[in-house]
């Protein structure tokens, strides 16, 4: 099956997302869509899977116009796609969230799931899945979760099957899986697009790149290409791919953690007697793939997780127990992974996200009320400083772009004196400009001093800012290696092969030459 | 960054802006859920703190008849329509009278709007009155009548803005009535120390009542709307329980009633005996006052709205939210029973098994047309407040049943609610036109905010 | 099996705990909630039962006089039945708890499903049932002081278990507080009635029985409409309107058309116009659903108190008597002692409520629609991107649900009382709330939990007749407060559908 776009323009409002973009999916081909945070790729796949009215333009198959007036239709034309958030129902098992929307019944509407079982199980053994079609989708991994996104679509049988950002919470060892998987489609004669902004993945799997840049196709590429290249491309101007930073100068090591055991509401030990040290103007990174404890070790140390064993130690004193005021309190600050969540409060404006942790504190409060003036003012230099986007301080921070929302929490966050910074995913979601800005903050501040920890599931993001890694692997830490160590050893060990094992395994690898 | 007109500044401005822009659309959609990030709010996003930013265009007229104000106003306008014609619908001199519409229509007319006339009559200003005391007792009653709504509407409003749907201030009002009024009849004291320590009894008994909600919420999770609807029946079957016990029963009544309070713990009359008018409504126009300082200007109120508008980031922030949301739910029980108090201290003078009517329901519709902000909620109370009064009058004068109230109030929260309905109604739309080019949607952004509403709820 | 599994009621949260095999430590949670739940109310009723036990016996009437004679082939099928519906079910249970050893898990071959244990209890109790009407038996008369104090023993001894598990880091197993309820159930009953007036106080238990499930009516048909609603993401606090509405259009219509079962239909209408108020305001207008929830009980309950005040009170006879729906006695079903009168003589309205519970809870979990609906309610944009138009689904379930709550409303002006009357549904729909709540969002668990407040209810108003310790007050107070305990998750805990109350804006 051939899918053509011509011409597809998605405009919400005055913004164009999606600007005349034209695009070719040869059937047995990989199409690969790079482009930045926010360039406007998911849209443009939203608009094909019939989520979105394109505002212009036309989407043909086989030559032949067609027009989606919603997923339904663009599953019957043969288009499958597996989204970046999987669209599973936790509660239901494999089997009732494959049978979804296409059940197979028996009399009076009563449905057939053994009917669908047989079919899971089918392509199953196709494509050597293993994925048992009566586990409900919560209690499994996100690859098998992911594989069970794919099974739905080739249920329906997707001729084009649409991968958004598919890579993004798979180790590497699953990220070789999937695109095992992919090739095995695409020999069956499916038509792959895959969307990412990972140019590595890219270059290995696609024939075929198109690079989106704000809205509009800048150009097609070669796998060939080089990394710099593309990323040029992609960002529309030269980018370094490294961070210019002096070589740390680690002072004595102020935070210890030792033990540290979280165990979740099943009882599962999420995070498993950690210990490790972070010295003063020095940067750790906890690296690993999304879910393996990162989350529960960062809030365990700020002190909203319940049932955390050991010791949280932070110039002697102990962490452990206290609430989470008393933690900020002593020095804390902490830059949450999901900042529209945890980081900032939507409705309230500016000024008032400024302080949302200081906001009991002098000079912005004397015993119970609040100094509105001192608020305003001190929000007016921290936008200034920290260069924030916006027409007023009154404005809500919701509506600000993610760069300037993430601007305003370290602004928040650095504007008092540290003892310790923790920042997860401190440039999740952000476009190159503003992760550049992230960056340096984060190095000034351990620059002058603070011990610094990052948590990061990007390993480029890991390698770009640490001066030690640390690998954490459920719940457990494999191993903390220097700042230098190769992509392939932090691969291994972020699928819980330890660190010796994981440089003798690479070394062979790269004996053997298969990787890149 | 010093220099503005290096290339990769300017990049940043326009992807900035587009994703402005981009956000903006969603804000469209997610004002009612709080910025989508957690569970749908239930106070209007306009009010939650902040200023969110009208979209750009338009002329000011536009503005002005688009406003929320104009839309408060619609929505009055046609509630009392739809009111209107309920009554003439029912009314059989209307149809009578129609019967000769062409030939005499005022006939017709006077009598449709002769309920609304007698309430007007009833609620602001009686022109019929014989002398200046009995022209202005509609107004004083209005003013009575609306001090208890005030302040439970307040209790409602307060706990809204920390997120919480507060039904249970009917019970909160008895809770507050029973220990005001316990405190008043069995202690005697002189004038000003009685009635104080009734008024501290009565927010006592409010707090308790309100302050276990926010405890099991806190504790246990347990739904607000659940545990205050079922406390509201709980507070009135230990009240009907109490007043035949000996301590509360009236002596020699065998009617389930207290005795009446002691005359030192009444509200003084503000305008002398002939006005039913006591200071119950000085006690509300305080609490106003108070409750505009403790959001706008105090730390707690602070970290109320924060845990309000989202309770992931204030917890994030050190916000002890299991104590805001107690702190929140006492405060809010205590202006509700305060209530209470303007019941027995001020109106009633006793207690009894009908001591909260119905204004711990009248409250919620009163601070949602409010918009839960305080003084919204003060002028909200006074309207429906002269619409109890005037009803009263009206239903004596006219036979309309006072029923009708309910259903023009109701009605007003509804549009109120629901401002597209109204301008809908009206046929002015700013945003169709932006709708329809907008299709369906406005990106992936809000299914990742109802997930996440989904995570957090 | 797999479709059991989904079920909120489906499993204890022992069996529910996901088993994550991948991940390495675990440590069992205990939480000390039950354990201090069940001594507290064990030594509640230590107290009440045991040291203030009254020295009366308790009579429980367990036949209907009349109802003797007829019955006894009735009775006799209905024993032989039930005696080897119980052994099968016992049998199976048996085996195929023996076939799961080790630690249990919700699904996969060989476990316990759900309904096992509960059909094969209810086969025991009708067993006994059936075994007392052969035997002819129509009084049980119990020593209140002995069986109040058993009953005290072995509340503690229950209490004294539960504790010791969870000190051992053990969840107690579910028949403990099963066995509990039943027990504290027995002991107060025996308790409250030889605290009655009389020598020998007694109560029908029979009548109490069969007064609950018609009590039980209107609750089921409200608990219903919320589970159609909630199911499928829109929390319905308007139960209390539609029940209310279609009490008066079921009063009115029958009226006017002289006709039962044109006011029946009507109902229904009227239920199902409020529905789509609520609908169009919160998914159209994307207004909160508990807003317009809140704010529509209160526009009807003003609207028909309204209307009753002018139309009907000046009118009664064109417009507000409406006729009753007779009760049904279906032949040889009714004949069985105890169990007939209770089940099998109902209104037309009673029937349709059994029938109601068991097409809404095959719908839920065994046909395509439900299994789209229970998509909607947890995860709309998954739904949305199968194909399923999330709006509308939750749009015609709304309506659906207002439809059943409305006939639920006929049964106050059609079958309870003939007339319409301010505010008759009296607050029903908000224990109906409860009872979809108490029920865990399932049909099934919602009519039961209704039975449970519909017995309340009857209670109440029996021994304010017989006389009784408790003031009729706090019985009425009961459904209430088990509410209150039930929703801060004593009794267990219970999950709402994720996107419940949550508006769907389409991408």
């Amino acid at each position: 099956m051939k899918l053509e776009l011509k011409g597809i323009t998605k405009r919400f409002g005055s913004l164009v997302a999606n600007d005349h973009i034209d695009l070719v999916v040869e059937p047995g081909q990989v199409h690969c869509l790079l482009g930045e945070n926010g360039a406007g790729k998911s849209t443009l796949m939203n608009v094909l899977y019939g989520l979105y009215d394109p505002s212009d333009g036309e989407i043909l198959i086989d030559g032949k116009p067609v027009v989606f007036k919603g997923p339904g239709d663009a599953m019957a034309a043969g288009i499958g796609m597996v989204h970046q958030h999987f669209m599973l129902i936790p509660v239901f098992t494999v089997a009732e969230n494959v049978a979804l929307g296409n059940e197979a019944t028996k009399a009076a509407g009563f449905l057939n799931l053994d009917e669908t079982r047989r079919k899971i199980s089918e392509i199953s053994k196709q494509y050597g899945f293993h994925v048992d079609p009566d586990a409900l989708v919560e209690d499994l991994p996100v690859g098998v979760q992911q594989r069970v996104e794919i099974i739905k679509a080739l249920v329906r049988d997707a001729e084009v099957l649409i991968l958004d950002e598919p890579t993004a919470v798979l180790t590497p060892q699953e990220t070789d899986e999937l695109l095992d998987i992919i090739r095995q489609l695409k020999a069956a004669g499916k038509s792959i697009v895959f969307i990412s902004h990972k140019l590595r993945e890219v270059k290995e799997i696609s024939d075929i790149i198109t690079v989106i840049r704000r809205g509009k196709v800048v150009g097609s590429a070669d796998p060939s290409a080089s990394p710099t290249e593309l990323a040029s491309a992609m960002v529309g101007r030269a980018v370094s791919l490294t961070l210019e930073k002096k070589p740390a100068q680690p002072g004595e090591a102020t935070f210890k953690v030792r033990d540290l055991t979280v165990v979740d509401h099943n009882g599962q030990h999420v995070v498993d007697g950690l210990s490790f040290d972070i010295a003063k103007g020095e940067v750790l990174a906890i690296a690993g793939v999304q879910g393996n404890g990162q989350t529960e070790l960062t809030e365990a140390i700020l002190g909203v997780q319940q049932h955390v064993t050991g010791s949280i130690i932070l110039d002697d004193v102990e962490l452990l127990g206290k609430s989470v005021k008393q933690v900020l309190s002593a020095g804390v600050g902490f830059v949450p992974e999901d900042r529209k969540i945890d980081g900032l409060v939507g409705t309230f404006s500016i000024s008032e996200n400024m302080i949302l942790d200081l906001y009991d504190k002098a000079p912005f409060a004397q015993g119970i009320g609040m100094k509105p003036a001192l608020i305003a003012s001190h929000a007016e230099k921290k936008v200034e400083e920290f260069d924030v986007r916006t027409p007023s301080i009154d404005v809500a921070v919701g509506t600000l772009s993610g760069g300037n929302q993430q601007k305003v929490v370290l602004a928040r966050e650095l504007s008092r004196p540290l003892r310790l910074f923790i920042a997860s995913q401190p440039t999740r979601g952000l476009d190159v400009g503003s992760i550049e800005f992230v960056h340096k903050r984060v190095i000034a501040e351990r620059d002058n001093g603070t011990p610094v920890m990052i948590v990061s599931t990007e390993l480029d993001e890991v390698l770009e800012l640490a001066d030690r890694i640390a690998v954490l692997y459920r719940g457990k830490l494999v191993g903390i290696v220097p700042a230098g160590t190769s992509r392939d050893v932090l691969g291994l060990m972020m699928a819980g092969v330890p660190e010796h094992e994981a440089e003798l395994t690479a070394h062979k690898t790269l004996e053997g030459g298969t990787h890149v | 960054m010093s220099e503005s007109n290096t290339p990769r500044q300017v990049n940043e401005v326009e992807a900035e802006r587009s994703e402005t822009l981009a956000d903006e659309v969603v804000l469209d959609v997610a004002l009612d859920t709080a910025d989508g990030a957690m569970a749908p709010s239930v106070i209007p996003a306009a009010s939650q703190g902040g200023q969110i930013p009208h979209a750009a265009g338009g002329s000011v007229f536009r503005q002005i008849v688009t406003g929320n104000a104009m839309v408060s106003v619609l929505s009055v306008l046609l509630a009392i329509v739809l009111g209107g014609i309920l009554m003439a619908v029912t009314n059989p001199k209307v149809a009578e009278t129609a019967g000769y519409f062409f030939a005499q229509p005022g006939d017709m007319l006077t009598e449709v709007f002769r309920p609304y006339v007698a309430l007007v009559q009833g609620a602001i200003f009686n022109w019929t009155g014989a002398d200046a005391a009995a022209q202005l007792y509609p107004i004083t009653e209005t003013l009575t009548v609306s001090a208890p709504l005030i302040l439970a509407g307040l209790g409602v409003a307060l706990a809204f803005r920390a997120g919480l749907f507060n039904i249970g201030a009917q019970g909160q009002i008895i809770f507050g009535a029973l220990f005001g009024a316990y405190v008043g009849f069995t202690w005697h004291m002189p004038f000003p120390i009685h009635l104080l320590l009734v008024i501290v009894a009565g927010f006592i008994g409010g707090a308790v009542w309100g302050g276990i909600v926010g405890l099991l919420k806190a504790r246990t999770g347990a739904h607000e709307v659940i545990v205050t609807i079922m406390l509201n029946y709980i507070a009135n079957f230990l009240l009907l329980f109490l007043l035949t016990t000996p301590a509360f029963q009236r002596k020699g009544s065998t009617n389930p009633i207290s005795p009446f309070l002691d005359q030192s713990a009444l509200f003084p009359e503000l305008l002398g005996p002939q006005f039913r008018l006591h200071a119950g409504f000085l006690l509300a126009v305080l609490a106003t006052v108070f409750v505009w300082w403790l959001l706008k200007r105090s730390t707690l109120g602070f970290e109320f709205r924060a845990v309000g508008a989202n309770q992931s980031a204030a917890r994030t922030a050190g916000i002890n939210v299991p104590r805001a949301v107690i702190l929140v739910m006492a405060i809010a029980g205590a202006l509700a029973g305060l209530a209470g108090i303007a019941q027995v201290s001020g109106t009633e003078k006793y207690l009894s098994g009908g001591v909260a009517a119905s204004i711990g329901f009248d409250a919620i519709t009163v601070a949602l047309l409010g918009r839960s902000t305080p003084w919204g909620t003060f002028f909200a109370g006074l309207l429906f407040g002269a619409f109890r009064a005037g009803g009263v009058a009206m239903q004596a004068q006219t036979q309309t049943p006072i029923d009708i109230v309910l259903v023009i109030q109701s009605l007003i929260v509804l549009f109120i609610a629901a401002p597209p309905l109204v301008r809908a109604i009206f046929g002015l739309n700013p945003r169709k036109k932006k709708k329809a080019a907008g299709g369906p949607g406005s990106g992936t952004r809000p299914s990742g905010k109802i997930e996440s509403g989904a995570a957090t709820a | 099996m797999s479709t059991t599994t989904t079920q909120p009621g489906g499993g204890t949260s022992a069996g529910n705990a996901p088993a994550r095999p991948a991940k390495t430590g675990a440590t069992e949670l205990v939480s000390w909630k039950a354990g201090i739940g069940l001594s507290v109310l064990a030594i509640v009723g230590t107290v009440l039962f045991g040291f203030m036990s009254p020295s009366k016996s308790a009579g429980f009437g367990i036949a209907e006089a009349s109802n003797e004679g007829a019955s006894s082939v009735a009775a006799l099928v209905t024993f032989v039945l039930a005696l080897l519906l119980s052994v099968g079910l016992g049998y199976l249970w048996f085996t195929r708890r023996r076939s799961t050893s080790g630690p249990a898990r919700s699904s996969g071959p060989g476990t316990v499903p759900g309904w096992l244990p509960a059909s094969t209890v209810a086969a025991v109790v009708v067993l006994g049932l059936a075994a007392l009407g052969v035997a002819k038996v129509s009084k049980i008369t119990l020593p209140s002081a002995a069986t109040c104090w058993i009953a005290a023993v072995i509340l503690l001894g229950l209490a004294g278990y539960t504790v010791y598990l969870t000190q051992a880091k053990r969840t107690a197993p579910r028949w403990v507080a099963g066995t509990f309820a039943a027990v504290f159930l027995i002991g107060f009953m025996v308790w409250i009635v030889a605290g009655g007036n009389g020598a020998e106080p007694s109560i029908s238990l029979a009548g109490l029985i069969a007064g609950s499930v018609t009590l039980a009516v209107p609750l089921v048909f409200g608990s219903l409409s919320g589970v159609l609603c909630e199911r499928v993401g829109v929390v319905n606090i308007a139960i209390e309107g539609q029940l209310l509405l279609g009490a008066f259009s079921a009063a009115v219509v029958a009226t006017v058309t002289h006709n039962v079962y044109a006011g029946l239909v009507a109902a229904a209408v009227a239920g199902t116009l409020v529905s789509l108020v609520l609908a169009v305001v919160s998914i159209k207008y994307l207004v909160n659903q508990i807003i317009v929830g809140v704010v529509l009980n209160v526009l009807i309950s003003g609207l028909t108190s309204f209307l009753f005040s002018t139309l009907l009170t000046a009118d009664p006879d064109g417009l507000n008597k409406p006729g009753r729906l007779p009760p049904v006695d279906i032949p040889f079903l009714s004949d069985i002692p105890i169990i007939g009168p209770i089940l099998f003589h109902q209104s037309l309205v009673g029937y349709l409520m059994y029938i109601a519970v068991i097409v809404v809870y095959l719908g839920l979990f065994h046909t395509k629609w439900g299994l789209r609906v229970r998509a909607v309610g947890e995860h709309p944009q998954a739904a949305d991107t199968v194909g399923i138009n999330v709006n509308r689904t939750r749009f015609w379930n709304v309506l659906m649900g207002g439809a059943i709550a409305g006939i639920g409303g006929s049964f106050f002006t059609l079958v309870s009382v003939d007339a319409f009357s301010k505010d008759m549904s009296g607050g029903r729909g908000y224990i109906a709330l409860a009872a979809l709540i108490f029920g865990r969002w399932n049909p099934i668990g919602a009519f039961l939990a209704a039975l449970l407040f519909g017995f309340a209810d009857n209670l109440q108003s029996v021994i304010t007749i017989i006389g009784s310790p408790v003031p009729s007050q706090f019985m009425a107070m009961l459904p209430y407060a088990l509410t209150v305990f039930a929703v801060a998750g004593l009794v267990g805990r219970s999950r709402p559908p994720a996107a419940s109350g949550i508006p769907y804006v389409k991408g």
